[in-house]
C-alpha cells in the first residue's frame, strides 16, 4: 500500500459497468475516493431484460454518462490513468457494449485497460464503503446469489443458488402478478413494500441443501398459491420473502460458523431489502460478527465499483491486453486471483 | 422418562450453525445432546417446522444409514419440542483435519472409503444432504462414522444422489482446495466400488448435469 501513497495524486481510474441493464460510469481515486458514479439503466416495456435490446441502450446513452461521470469528478479524459471494465459475469451483448467503450478510451487515451470481475467488484465496493476488511459476503442480485468468503488468494464460494437468483426469483414472481417496475421503485421494492401488509404465513418449499439452495421450486410454488386465489397477495409475497430470505441467511450462517470470520457484509441489488438486512444483522450478532451493508447507491450494479477494482488490480500489476479483453459471460467469482488482498490471518 | 430441561452451559461442546451439541453424562454413558437452536431470524411458524421436521428425520436415517452398512451414533432419545437429540458420542477425528494432516495414501484410503460409505447409503434410498468432511468422524479402532443427517432425506432420485455427491466435491474444492481433485477421484473410486460402474456413471453424469445448471459454468449451453 506505500507504492499508492506516492502516486495518489493525480491517479484516476474510470470504470464502466454494463453487465445487465443498468450502464454505469464511475471515477475513482488511487486511494479509494469515489469521485463519480452515474448510470443509466434500461427499462423493459414488458417482460424481463432482453440482451439485444440492453445492449442498444447502453450504446445510445453511453456517450452521455461518460460525460456526466467525468463532469461530476472534475476529471479531463487525459488526467485518466487506467481504464476499467466489467469483463463479466453477464450478458453478452450488454458486457460487449461496455467492452468495446472501454477498449476505445484506452486506446485513444494511450492508456492501460483493466478487465474485472463483477462479482469481485460487489464485494470490493461493499468492503470499501462499510469498511469490512474479511468479510463473509451475500452477493444477492438479479443474476447472482452466493456466499463468498477469502481464503488463499481468492474469494472462495461457500454456498450459491443451484438454479436462479434471489432477485430473479423475486422479479419473476411480482411480474407474474402484474407488478410492474419503474425507476426508482424496482419490482424487488414494490414486493417488500406488499410484503410488509402480510400477516398469513403460507406454507412454500424451504430448500437448503448443504451449503447451497434452490429458489426455483419456491418461485412456482409462490405462483401457484396465489394463481388458486384463497391467498392474499399482500400473504404471498410475506410468505415468499420470509422463505427466501431465510434460506440465503441459513446459508451465510453455515459460512460464518465455518470460516469463523467476524464480519458479514450484504451486497447486490437485493441488499436494498429491510427485512434481509434485519435477517443478517441477527445471525451476525450471534457470533460476534460485525454486519455490514452496501450503501443503495453501491449495491446495484454501478460504475464506480468497476473503477475501484480497477484500482486495485491495476496497483498490483494486473492490466489487460486488448486482444485478451473479450468478455466472459460465465466468468465464476472462485476463478480470480485477488492479489491485492494479503494474507489475512 | 427423561427431560433435557436441565443442559449445563457449561458442557457446550460445539456450536454449530444449526444446532448446539452438549457432552454430558447421561446414564453412565458419554454421549452429546444435540440441540437445534430457535432461530430468531425466521418467522416462528417456520422456524419451529423446520426445526421439528429435522429432529425427527434426522435419527430415522442414521438408523436407516445403520442398516445399510454406515457407521452412526447411537440414538438413544428424541425430543421433538425442544427439538433435542441424545445420541452416542463418538471418541475420534474429523475427517476434515484427518485429510489436511495425512500423507498421499492415507488421505486416497480415506476418499475412497468416503465413496464407498456414500454409495452405500445411496443405494438404500438415503441422501445425507450435508456431506462434508466435518460431518465424518473416523474413531480410534478405524471405523467411519457419518454424522449430523440434519438435513438428509429419503430419496431414491438420481437427482438427489448428484445433488449428494456435488455436495461433497464442493465441500472438498472449498476446504481441501490444495489436493481436492486427487481427494475427489478417490471418493469415485470407492463410490463405483459398490455402486458398480453403470450406476456409477449415471450419478457422475447427473453431476455434471448439476454443475452445467450452475451461474456462470465454462460449459453449460442452452
Amino acid at each position: 500500500m506505500k507504492t499508492a501513497k506516492k502516486t495518489c495524486l493525480g491517479s484516476y481510474c474510470l470504470g464502466i459497468e454494463s453487465s445487465a441493464d443498468d450502464f454505469g460510469v464511475g471515477v475513482s481515486t488511487f486511494d479509494g475516493e469515489i469521485l463519480a458514479n452515474k448510470s443509466d439503466s434500461y427499462i423493459p416495456l414488458e417482460g424481463g431484460i432482453h440482451p439485444r435490446e440492453a445492449a442498444r441502450h447502453h450504446a445510445e446513452v453511453a456517450d452521455k454518462v461518460l460525460g456526466e461521470a467525468l463532469l461530476k469528478a472534475g476529471v479531463k479524459p487525459r488526467e485518466l490513468s487506467v481504464i476499467a471494465f466489467s469483463q463479466g459475469p453477464g450478458l453478452g451483448p450488454s458486457l460487449r457494449t461496455g467492452a468495446t467503450v472501454a477498449r476505445a478510451l484506452a486506446s485513444y487515451l494511450n492508456i492501460p485497460l483493466v478487465g474485472v470481475n463483477h462479482s469481485v467488484a460487489h464485494i470490493e465496493i461493499g468492503k470499501l464503503k462499510t469498511g469490512a476488511s474479511d468479510p463473509v459476503t451475500l452477493y444477492a442480485s438479479g443474476g447472482n446469489t452466493m456466499v463468498t468468503a477469502f481464503d488463499s488468494g481468492r474469494y472462495r464460494v461457500f454456498g450459491e443458488t443451484l438454479d436462479i437468483a434471489l432477485g430473479n426469483c423475486l422479479d419473476v414472481f411480482g411480474r407474474s402478478t402484474g407488478l410492474k417496475g419503474r425507476k426508482g421503485l424496482p419490482v424487488g421494492a414494490a414486493i417488500e413494500q406488499l410484503a410488509l401488509k402480510g400477516t398469513k404465513l403460507v406454507s412454500l418449499p424451504y430448500v437448503v441443501k448443504g451449503m447451497d439452495l434452490s429458489l426455483s421450486g419456491l418461485l412456482t410454488a409462490a405462483t401457484v398459491a396465489l394463481q388458486k386465489g384463497v391467498c392474499r397477495l399482500e400473504d404471498v409475497c410475506y410468505s415468499l420473502q420470509e422463505n427466501a430470505f431465510s434460506m440465503v441467511t441459513e446459508v451465510t450462517e453455515r459460512a460464518l460458523a465455518h470460516t469463523e470470520k467476524k464480519e458479514v457484509l450484504l451486497t447486490g441489488g437485493v441488499a436494498a431489502n429491510k427485512r434481509l438486512q434485519s435477517m443478517l444483522a441477527i445471525i451476525a450478532k450471534e457470533h460476534d460478527a460485525k454486519f455490514n451493508v452496501v450503501p443503495l447507491e453501491f449495491a446495484t450494479d454501478n460504475g464506480a465499483m468497476i473503477a475501484w477494482t480497477g484500482v486495485l488490480a491495476f496497483r498490483h500489476g494486473l492490466v489487460t491486453p486488448v486482444d485478451e479483453s473479450f468478455v466472459k459471460l460465465r466468468w465464476r467469482v472462485d476463478k480470480v486471483d485477488v492479489p491485492w488482498i494479503q494474507s489475512i490471518r | 422418562m427423561d427431560t433435557i430441561d436441565k443442559i449445563d452451559e457449561k458442557t457446550l461442546f460445539k456450536k454449530g450453525a444449526e444446532a448446539s451439541l452438549y457432552l454430558a453424562d447421561w446414564h453412565e454413558r458419554k454421549v452429546i445432546i444435540k440441540v437445534r437452536i430457535p432461530k430468531k431470524y425466521r418467522p416462528e411458524a417456520l422456524d419451529v417446522q423446520i426445526r421439528s421436521y429435522r429432529t425427527v428425520h434426522e435419527p430415522q436415517l442414521m438408523h436407516e444409514a445403520k442398516v445399510a452398512g454406515v457407521a452412526t451414533p447411537l440414538i438413544y432419545m428424541v425430543n421433538v419440542p425442544q427439538a433435542a437429540i441424545i445420541m452416542e458420542y463418538v471418541e475420534g477425528q474429523q475427517i476434515k483435519q484427518l485429510l489436511n494432516a495425512a500423507g498421499k495414501h492415507e488421505r486416497q484410503g480415506l476418499c475412497v472409503r468416503i465413496g464407498e460409505s456414500t454409495a452405500r447409503l445411496h443405494q438404500n434410498g438415503l441422501i445425507h444432504g450435508d456431506l462434508t468432511t466435518s460431518n465424518m468422524i473416523l474413531n480410534p479402532e478405524g471405523k467411519l462414522f457419518f454424522v449430523d443427517f440434519g438435513l438428509g432425506e429419503k430419496n431414491i432420485e438420481l437427482e438427489a444422489q448428484g445433488v449428494d455427491l456435488h455436495l461433497l466435491k464442493r465441500a472438498l474444492q472449498s476446504t481441501h482446495y490444495q489436493f481436492w481433485e486427487e481427494c475427489f477421484q478417490s471418493v469415485l473410486c470407492g463410490y463405483t466400488s459398490i455402486l458398480g460402474i453403470e450406476k456409477a456413471e449415471k450419478v457422475y453424469e447427473k453431476i455434471r448435469e448439476i454443475e452445467r445448471r450452475g451461474r456462470y459454468v465454462e460449459e453449460r449451453r442452452q
